[in-house]
Protein backbone atom coordinates (compact mmCIF):
# COMPACT_ATOMS: atom_id res chain seq x y z
CA UNK A 1 0.00 0.00 0.00
CA UNK A 2 1.45 3.36 -0.99
CA UNK A 3 1.36 6.37 1.29
CA UNK A 4 -0.04 9.55 -0.32
CA UNK A 5 2.17 12.61 -0.75
CA UNK A 6 0.50 14.56 2.06
CA UNK A 7 0.57 11.73 4.55
CA UNK A 8 4.15 10.98 3.54
CA UNK A 9 5.13 14.53 4.32
CA UNK A 10 3.43 14.32 7.72
CA UNK A 11 5.14 11.02 8.48
CA UNK A 12 8.54 12.37 7.44
CA UNK A 13 8.03 15.49 9.58
CA UNK A 14 6.87 13.42 12.54
CA UNK A 15 9.86 11.09 12.26
CA UNK A 16 12.32 13.94 11.74
CA UNK A 17 11.08 16.13 14.57
CA UNK A 18 11.07 13.26 17.03
CA UNK A 19 14.07 11.40 15.63
CA UNK A 20 15.77 10.83 18.99
CA UNK A 21 12.60 9.67 20.75
CA UNK A 22 11.43 7.38 17.92
CA UNK A 23 14.71 5.57 17.35
CA UNK A 24 15.24 5.18 21.10
CA UNK A 25 11.80 3.62 21.65
CA UNK A 26 12.09 1.57 18.43
CA UNK A 27 15.46 0.17 19.54
CA UNK A 28 14.06 -0.69 22.97
CA UNK A 29 11.12 -2.65 21.54
CA UNK A 30 13.26 -4.60 19.05
CA UNK A 31 16.00 -5.22 21.63
CA UNK A 32 13.43 -6.77 23.97
CA UNK A 33 12.44 -9.33 21.32
CA UNK A 34 16.08 -10.17 20.50
CA UNK A 35 17.11 -10.77 24.12
CA UNK A 36 20.62 -9.41 23.71
CA UNK A 37 21.74 -11.29 20.65
CA UNK A 38 22.56 -8.04 18.90
CA UNK A 39 24.24 -5.19 20.76
CA UNK A 40 22.06 -2.15 21.50
CA UNK A 41 24.55 0.15 19.76
CA UNK A 42 24.61 -1.93 16.58
CA UNK A 43 20.82 -2.29 16.54
CA UNK A 44 20.42 1.45 17.12
CA UNK A 45 22.80 2.17 14.23
CA UNK A 46 20.83 -0.06 11.82
CA UNK A 47 17.46 1.34 12.85
CA UNK A 48 18.76 4.93 12.61
CA UNK A 49 19.86 4.19 9.08
CA UNK A 50 16.41 2.86 8.24
CA UNK A 51 14.88 5.91 9.92
CA UNK A 52 17.04 8.25 7.83
CA UNK A 53 16.10 6.47 4.61
CA UNK A 54 12.42 6.65 5.52
CA UNK A 55 12.59 10.40 6.27
CA UNK A 56 14.56 11.09 3.09
CA UNK A 57 12.03 9.18 0.98
CA UNK A 58 9.05 10.82 2.71
CA UNK A 59 10.39 14.31 2.05
CA UNK A 60 10.42 13.60 -1.68
CA UNK A 61 6.68 12.86 -1.73
CA UNK A 62 4.73 9.62 -1.98
CA UNK A 63 6.29 6.69 -0.18
CA UNK A 64 5.74 3.60 -2.29
CA UNK A 65 8.27 0.79 -2.18
CA UNK A 66 7.66 -0.02 -5.85
CA UNK A 67 8.67 3.39 -7.19
CA UNK A 68 11.99 4.73 -8.38
CA UNK A 69 12.72 7.17 -5.55
CA UNK A 70 12.29 4.49 -2.88
CA UNK A 71 15.43 2.75 -4.14
CA UNK A 72 17.46 3.78 -1.11
CA UNK A 73 14.76 2.69 1.31
CA UNK A 74 14.53 -0.69 -0.43
CA UNK A 75 18.31 -1.06 -0.33
CA UNK A 76 18.44 -0.32 3.41
CA UNK A 77 15.61 -2.80 4.12
CA UNK A 78 17.21 -5.49 1.95
CA UNK A 79 20.60 -4.90 3.59
CA UNK A 80 19.06 -5.23 7.06
CA UNK A 81 17.25 -8.49 6.32
CA UNK A 82 20.26 -9.94 4.49
CA UNK A 83 22.45 -9.23 7.48
CA UNK A 84 19.95 -10.69 9.93
CA UNK A 85 19.34 -13.79 7.80
CA UNK A 86 23.08 -14.48 7.68
CA UNK A 87 23.45 -13.95 11.43
CA UNK A 88 20.81 -16.61 12.04
CA UNK A 89 17.90 -14.46 13.21
CA UNK A 90 14.47 -15.89 12.40
CA UNK A 91 12.14 -14.44 9.78
CA UNK A 92 9.74 -13.35 12.54
CA UNK A 93 12.46 -11.49 14.42
CA UNK A 94 13.53 -9.71 11.26
CA UNK A 95 9.96 -8.71 10.41
CA UNK A 96 9.34 -7.56 14.01
CA UNK A 97 12.31 -5.21 13.70
CA UNK A 98 10.30 -3.33 11.07
CA UNK A 99 6.85 -3.77 12.61
CA UNK A 100 8.10 -2.40 15.95
CA UNK A 101 8.15 1.04 14.34
CA UNK A 102 4.32 0.92 14.53
CA UNK A 103 4.40 0.75 18.32
CA UNK A 104 6.90 3.56 18.52
CA UNK A 105 4.77 5.67 16.16
CA UNK A 106 1.52 4.88 17.96
CA UNK A 107 2.93 6.29 21.20
CA UNK A 108 3.97 9.46 19.40
CA UNK A 109 0.66 9.94 17.62
CA UNK A 110 -1.32 9.23 20.77
CA UNK A 111 0.66 11.82 22.67
CA UNK A 112 0.09 14.39 19.92
CA UNK A 113 -3.61 13.62 19.51
CA UNK A 114 -5.55 15.76 17.06
CA UNK A 115 -8.19 15.15 14.43
CA UNK A 116 -6.55 13.02 11.72
CA UNK A 117 -4.50 11.01 14.21
CA UNK A 118 -6.32 7.72 13.66
CA UNK A 119 -6.42 8.06 9.88
CA UNK A 120 -2.72 8.91 9.81
CA UNK A 121 -1.83 5.98 12.00
CA UNK A 122 -3.73 3.53 9.80
CA UNK A 123 -2.01 4.91 6.70
CA UNK A 124 1.42 4.74 8.34
CA UNK A 125 0.71 1.22 9.55
CA UNK A 126 -0.17 0.17 6.00
CA UNK A 127 3.18 1.43 4.75
CA UNK A 128 5.04 -0.32 7.56
CA UNK A 129 3.23 -3.56 6.69
CA UNK A 130 4.47 -3.20 3.14
CA UNK A 131 8.00 -2.63 4.42
CA UNK A 132 7.68 -5.68 6.67
CA UNK A 133 6.61 -7.88 3.77
CA UNK A 134 9.47 -6.59 1.67
CA UNK A 135 11.88 -7.45 4.49
CA UNK A 136 10.34 -10.88 4.70
CA UNK A 137 10.84 -11.49 1.00
CA UNK A 138 14.48 -10.40 1.02
CA UNK A 139 14.98 -12.58 4.07
CA UNK A 140 13.62 -15.64 2.25
CA UNK A 141 15.68 -14.83 -0.85
CA UNK A 142 18.84 -14.62 1.25
CA UNK A 143 18.07 -17.93 2.94
CA UNK A 144 17.37 -19.59 -0.40
CA UNK A 145 20.67 -18.43 -1.83
CA UNK A 146 22.39 -19.67 1.35
CA UNK A 147 20.79 -23.09 0.86
CA UNK A 148 21.77 -23.20 -2.81
CA UNK A 149 25.36 -22.31 -1.85
CA UNK A 150 25.42 -25.00 0.78
CA UNK A 151 24.06 -27.62 -1.63
CA UNK A 152 26.88 -26.75 -3.98
CA UNK A 153 29.44 -26.93 -1.19
CA UNK A 154 28.05 -30.30 -0.09
CA UNK A 155 28.52 -31.68 -3.58
CA UNK A 156 32.18 -30.69 -3.31
CA UNK A 157 32.60 -31.79 0.29
CA UNK A 158 30.94 -35.15 0.18
CA UNK A 159 33.02 -36.73 -2.55
CA UNK A 160 36.62 -36.94 -1.42
CA UNK A 161 38.92 -39.57 -2.89
CA UNK A 162 41.46 -40.59 -0.27
CA UNK A 163 44.66 -42.57 -0.56
CA UNK A 164 44.61 -45.47 1.91
CA UNK A 165 47.85 -47.13 0.99
CA UNK A 166 50.44 -47.07 -1.75
CA UNK A 167 48.37 -47.98 -4.82
CA UNK A 168 45.01 -48.05 -3.01
CA UNK A 169 42.49 -45.20 -3.19
CA UNK A 170 39.07 -45.11 -1.53
CA UNK A 171 35.85 -43.13 -2.06
CA UNK A 172 33.69 -42.97 1.08
CA UNK A 173 30.17 -42.24 -0.19
CA UNK A 174 27.85 -40.45 2.24
CA UNK A 175 24.19 -39.63 1.74
CA UNK A 176 22.06 -39.75 -1.35
CA UNK A 177 23.77 -40.74 -4.57
CA UNK A 178 21.85 -38.99 -7.33
CA UNK A 179 22.98 -38.65 -10.94
CA UNK A 180 24.79 -35.36 -10.36
CA UNK A 181 26.80 -36.70 -7.44
CA UNK A 182 27.45 -40.04 -9.13
CA UNK A 183 28.96 -38.12 -12.03
CA UNK A 184 31.20 -36.09 -9.70
CA UNK A 185 32.28 -39.25 -7.86
CA UNK A 186 33.12 -41.09 -11.07
CA UNK A 187 35.13 -38.18 -12.48
CA UNK A 188 37.07 -37.72 -9.24
CA UNK A 189 37.82 -41.40 -8.90
CA UNK A 190 38.99 -41.87 -12.48
CA UNK A 191 41.15 -38.73 -12.30
CA UNK A 192 42.69 -39.87 -9.01
CA UNK A 193 43.43 -43.30 -10.51
CA UNK A 194 45.33 -41.56 -13.30
CA UNK A 195 47.12 -39.11 -10.99
CA UNK A 196 48.26 -41.70 -8.48
CA UNK A 197 48.63 -44.66 -10.82
CA UNK A 198 46.73 -46.80 -8.32
CA UNK A 199 45.72 -50.30 -9.41
CA UNK A 200 43.05 -50.61 -6.67
CA UNK A 201 40.01 -48.54 -5.76
CA UNK A 202 37.61 -49.11 -2.87
CA UNK A 203 34.08 -47.65 -2.99
CA UNK A 204 32.71 -47.51 0.54
CA UNK A 205 28.92 -47.21 0.87
CA UNK A 206 28.64 -47.31 4.68
CA UNK A 207 27.13 -43.82 4.60
CA UNK A 208 24.53 -44.50 1.91
CA UNK A 209 21.19 -45.03 3.68
CA UNK A 210 19.42 -46.95 0.88
CA UNK A 211 20.76 -48.67 -2.20
CA UNK A 212 18.10 -48.77 -4.91
CA UNK A 213 18.53 -49.76 -8.55
CA UNK A 214 19.61 -46.27 -9.58
CA UNK A 215 22.34 -46.07 -6.92
CA UNK A 216 23.46 -49.61 -7.82
CA UNK A 217 23.56 -48.70 -11.48
CA UNK A 218 25.72 -45.63 -10.77
CA UNK A 219 28.12 -47.73 -8.68
CA UNK A 220 28.28 -50.45 -11.35
CA UNK A 221 29.03 -47.90 -14.07
CA UNK A 222 31.82 -46.39 -11.95
CA UNK A 223 33.31 -49.85 -11.38
CA UNK A 224 33.18 -50.68 -15.10
CA UNK A 225 34.80 -47.36 -16.00
CA UNK A 226 37.58 -47.93 -13.46
CA UNK A 227 38.14 -51.41 -14.86
CA UNK A 228 38.47 -50.03 -18.36
CA UNK A 229 41.33 -47.98 -17.00
CA UNK A 230 42.94 -51.09 -15.59
CA UNK A 231 42.01 -50.63 -11.93
CA UNK A 232 40.27 -53.18 -9.72
CA UNK A 233 37.28 -51.97 -7.71
CA UNK A 234 36.05 -53.32 -4.40
CA UNK A 235 32.73 -52.26 -2.87
CA UNK A 236 32.76 -52.11 0.92
CA UNK A 237 30.46 -51.08 3.73
CA UNK A 238 27.56 -53.34 2.84
CA UNK A 239 25.47 -53.55 5.99
CA UNK A 240 23.06 -56.47 6.67
CA UNK A 241 19.89 -54.53 5.80
CA UNK A 242 21.46 -53.26 2.57
CA UNK A 243 22.57 -56.78 1.62
CA UNK A 244 19.04 -58.13 2.14
CA UNK A 245 17.53 -55.30 0.13
CA UNK A 246 19.96 -55.81 -2.75
CA UNK A 247 19.12 -59.54 -2.84
CA UNK A 248 15.36 -58.87 -2.82
CA UNK A 249 15.71 -56.27 -5.56
CA UNK A 250 17.61 -58.80 -7.67
CA UNK A 251 20.66 -56.62 -8.27
CA UNK A 252 23.73 -58.66 -9.19
CA UNK A 253 27.20 -57.36 -8.64
CA UNK A 254 28.66 -60.19 -10.71
CA UNK A 255 32.36 -60.77 -10.14
CA UNK A 256 32.88 -57.46 -8.32
CA UNK A 257 34.43 -58.06 -4.92
CA UNK A 258 32.25 -56.80 -2.04
CA UNK A 259 33.15 -56.58 1.64
CA UNK A 260 31.25 -55.78 4.83
CA UNK A 261 33.69 -53.16 6.06
CA UNK A 262 36.39 -50.86 4.75
CA UNK A 263 38.94 -52.71 6.88
CA UNK A 264 38.06 -56.01 5.20
CA UNK A 265 38.36 -54.40 1.80
CA UNK A 266 41.78 -52.93 2.61
CA UNK A 267 43.02 -56.28 3.94
CA UNK A 268 41.72 -57.97 0.78
CA UNK A 269 43.51 -55.48 -1.47
CA UNK A 270 46.76 -55.68 0.48
CA UNK A 271 46.74 -59.46 0.17
CA UNK A 272 46.09 -59.15 -3.58
CA UNK A 273 48.99 -56.75 -3.98
CA UNK A 274 51.29 -59.02 -2.01
CA UNK A 275 51.72 -56.88 1.10
CA UNK A 276 52.34 -59.10 4.11
CA UNK A 277 50.34 -58.22 7.18
CA UNK A 278 51.19 -59.85 10.45
CA UNK A 279 49.97 -59.30 13.96
CA UNK A 280 52.77 -58.33 16.26
CA UNK A 281 53.11 -60.74 19.13
CA UNK A 282 52.44 -59.24 22.50
CA UNK A 283 55.31 -59.31 24.97
CA UNK A 284 53.64 -61.74 27.36
CA UNK A 285 53.37 -64.43 24.68
CA UNK A 286 56.99 -64.09 23.67
CA UNK B 1 -8.72 -55.12 -1.45
CA UNK B 2 -5.98 -55.08 1.12
CA UNK B 3 -7.02 -55.44 4.72
CA UNK B 4 -6.34 -52.99 7.48
CA UNK B 5 -7.73 -49.84 8.99
CA UNK B 6 -6.14 -46.50 8.30
CA UNK B 7 -4.69 -44.81 11.34
CA UNK B 8 -4.50 -41.07 11.20
CA UNK B 9 -4.26 -38.90 8.16
CA UNK B 10 -2.26 -39.96 5.14
CA UNK B 11 0.77 -37.79 4.53
CA UNK B 12 0.88 -36.61 0.94
CA UNK B 13 3.79 -35.46 -1.15
CA UNK B 14 4.02 -34.45 -4.79
CA UNK B 15 6.58 -36.11 -7.05
CA UNK B 16 7.77 -33.62 -9.65
CA UNK B 17 11.56 -33.72 -9.45
CA UNK B 18 14.54 -35.77 -8.28
CA UNK B 19 14.54 -33.82 -5.00
CA UNK B 20 10.97 -35.00 -4.42
CA UNK B 21 12.13 -38.62 -4.70
CA UNK B 22 14.57 -37.89 -1.86
CA UNK B 23 11.73 -36.29 0.15
CA UNK B 24 9.55 -39.37 -0.42
CA UNK B 25 12.35 -41.56 0.94
CA UNK B 26 12.68 -39.37 4.03
CA UNK B 27 8.92 -39.26 4.58
CA UNK B 28 8.61 -43.05 4.26
CA UNK B 29 11.52 -43.59 6.63
CA UNK B 30 9.98 -41.28 9.25
CA UNK B 31 6.60 -43.05 9.07
CA UNK B 32 8.25 -46.50 9.06
CA UNK B 33 10.26 -45.64 12.18
CA UNK B 34 7.09 -44.38 13.89
CA UNK B 35 5.29 -47.63 12.95
CA UNK B 36 8.14 -49.55 14.60
CA UNK B 37 9.27 -51.46 11.53
CA UNK B 38 12.60 -53.24 11.99
CA UNK B 39 15.72 -51.72 10.45
CA UNK B 40 15.71 -54.29 7.64
CA UNK B 41 12.02 -53.68 6.89
CA UNK B 42 12.53 -49.91 7.01
CA UNK B 43 15.34 -50.18 4.50
CA UNK B 44 13.32 -52.49 2.25
CA UNK B 45 10.28 -50.21 2.32
CA UNK B 46 12.34 -47.06 1.73
CA UNK B 47 14.09 -48.73 -1.20
CA UNK B 48 10.78 -49.91 -2.69
CA UNK B 49 9.35 -46.40 -2.26
CA UNK B 50 12.42 -44.96 -3.95
CA UNK B 51 11.95 -47.26 -6.97
CA UNK B 52 8.22 -46.58 -7.29
CA UNK B 53 8.63 -42.82 -6.79
CA UNK B 54 11.22 -42.74 -9.54
CA UNK B 55 8.91 -44.75 -11.82
CA UNK B 56 6.13 -42.25 -11.10
CA UNK B 57 8.49 -39.43 -12.02
CA UNK B 58 10.23 -40.94 -15.05
CA UNK B 59 7.46 -43.00 -16.68
CA UNK B 60 4.32 -41.38 -15.24
CA UNK B 61 5.54 -37.83 -15.80
CA UNK B 62 5.16 -36.98 -12.12
CA UNK B 63 2.36 -37.67 -9.66
CA UNK B 64 1.62 -37.92 -5.97
CA UNK B 65 2.38 -40.22 -3.07
CA UNK B 66 0.39 -40.86 0.09
CA UNK B 67 1.90 -42.55 3.14
CA UNK B 68 -0.42 -43.95 5.83
CA UNK B 69 0.09 -45.95 9.00
CA UNK B 70 -2.32 -48.92 8.97
CA UNK B 71 -3.42 -51.51 11.51
CA UNK B 72 -5.03 -54.88 10.76
CA UNK B 73 -5.85 -55.67 14.38
CA UNK B 74 -2.74 -57.72 14.98
CA UNK B 75 0.01 -55.75 13.39
CA UNK B 76 0.89 -52.24 12.40
CA UNK B 77 2.20 -51.39 9.01
CA UNK B 78 2.82 -48.67 6.50
CA UNK B 79 0.84 -48.31 3.29
CA UNK B 80 2.04 -46.17 0.41
CA UNK B 81 -0.01 -45.18 -2.62
CA UNK B 82 1.70 -43.86 -5.74
CA UNK B 83 -0.55 -42.30 -8.37
CA UNK B 84 0.16 -40.72 -11.71
CA UNK B 85 -1.92 -39.89 -14.76
CA UNK B 86 0.75 -40.83 -17.27
CA UNK B 87 0.45 -43.20 -20.23
CA UNK B 88 -0.08 -46.29 -18.03
CA UNK B 89 1.50 -49.72 -18.49
CA UNK B 90 0.30 -51.60 -21.57
CA UNK B 91 1.80 -55.03 -20.84
CA UNK B 92 1.95 -55.46 -17.06
CA UNK B 93 3.45 -58.97 -17.14
CA UNK B 94 6.27 -57.74 -19.32
CA UNK B 95 6.84 -54.70 -17.08
CA UNK B 96 7.08 -57.00 -14.06
CA UNK B 97 9.74 -59.16 -15.75
CA UNK B 98 13.22 -58.85 -14.24
CA UNK B 99 15.55 -56.96 -16.52
CA UNK B 100 12.88 -55.48 -18.78
CA UNK B 101 13.12 -51.70 -19.14
CA UNK B 102 11.99 -49.09 -21.62
CA UNK B 103 14.25 -46.50 -19.98
CA UNK B 104 17.95 -46.85 -19.29
CA UNK B 105 17.70 -48.53 -15.89
CA UNK B 106 18.44 -52.04 -14.71
CA UNK B 107 14.82 -53.16 -15.26
CA UNK B 108 14.49 -54.26 -11.64
CA UNK B 109 12.60 -51.36 -10.08
CA UNK B 110 8.99 -52.53 -10.39
CA UNK B 111 9.66 -56.25 -9.98
CA UNK B 112 12.18 -55.62 -7.22
CA UNK B 113 9.79 -53.31 -5.34
CA UNK B 114 7.17 -56.09 -5.42
CA UNK B 115 9.62 -58.47 -3.73
CA UNK B 116 10.56 -55.87 -1.09
CA UNK B 117 7.04 -55.39 0.31
CA UNK B 118 4.35 -57.65 1.80
CA UNK B 119 1.42 -56.51 -0.32
CA UNK B 120 1.61 -55.11 -3.82
CA UNK B 121 -1.31 -53.91 -5.93
CA UNK B 122 -1.18 -52.22 -9.27
CA UNK B 123 -4.02 -50.66 -11.22
CA UNK B 124 -3.04 -49.56 -14.68
CA UNK B 125 -3.83 -49.74 -18.36
CA UNK B 126 -2.97 -47.95 -21.58
CA UNK B 127 -3.96 -44.30 -21.22
CA UNK B 128 -5.45 -44.54 -17.70
CA UNK B 129 -2.43 -43.74 -15.57
CA UNK B 130 -0.94 -45.96 -12.90
CA UNK B 131 -1.79 -46.47 -9.22
CA UNK B 132 0.51 -48.65 -7.16
CA UNK B 133 -0.31 -49.53 -3.53
CA UNK B 134 2.27 -51.27 -1.36
CA UNK B 135 2.06 -52.31 2.29
CA UNK B 136 4.74 -53.49 4.69
CA UNK B 137 3.73 -54.96 8.05
CA UNK B 138 5.79 -54.79 11.22
CA UNK B 139 6.90 -58.21 12.41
Amino acid sequence: MALGAEASGRLAALLRDNAEQVTKRWTEIVAASLRGRLSQAELRRQLEELHRALVATGEQGTIDLDTEHATELRAVLAELSRGWARQGFSATETAIAVFALKDALLELIEARGGEGALRDYVAFAGLIDQMGLFTFESFVRTRESLIADQAEQLLELSTPVVKLWEGVVAVPLVGTLDSARAQVVMERLLQTLVDTGSPYAIIDITGVPAVDTQVAQHILKTVVAARLMGADCIISGIRPQIAQTIVALGIEFGDIATKASLADALRHVLRLSGVETARRQSRRDA
Amino acid sequence: MTAGVDLGHPQAQAIQSDEDVVRVRQLVRTVAVAAKLSLVDQTKLVTAASELARNTLVYGGGGTVEVTTVDNGRRRGVRILFADSGPGIVDLDLALTDGYTTGGGLGLGLSGARRLVDEFEIDTGAGKGTRVTVTKWAR
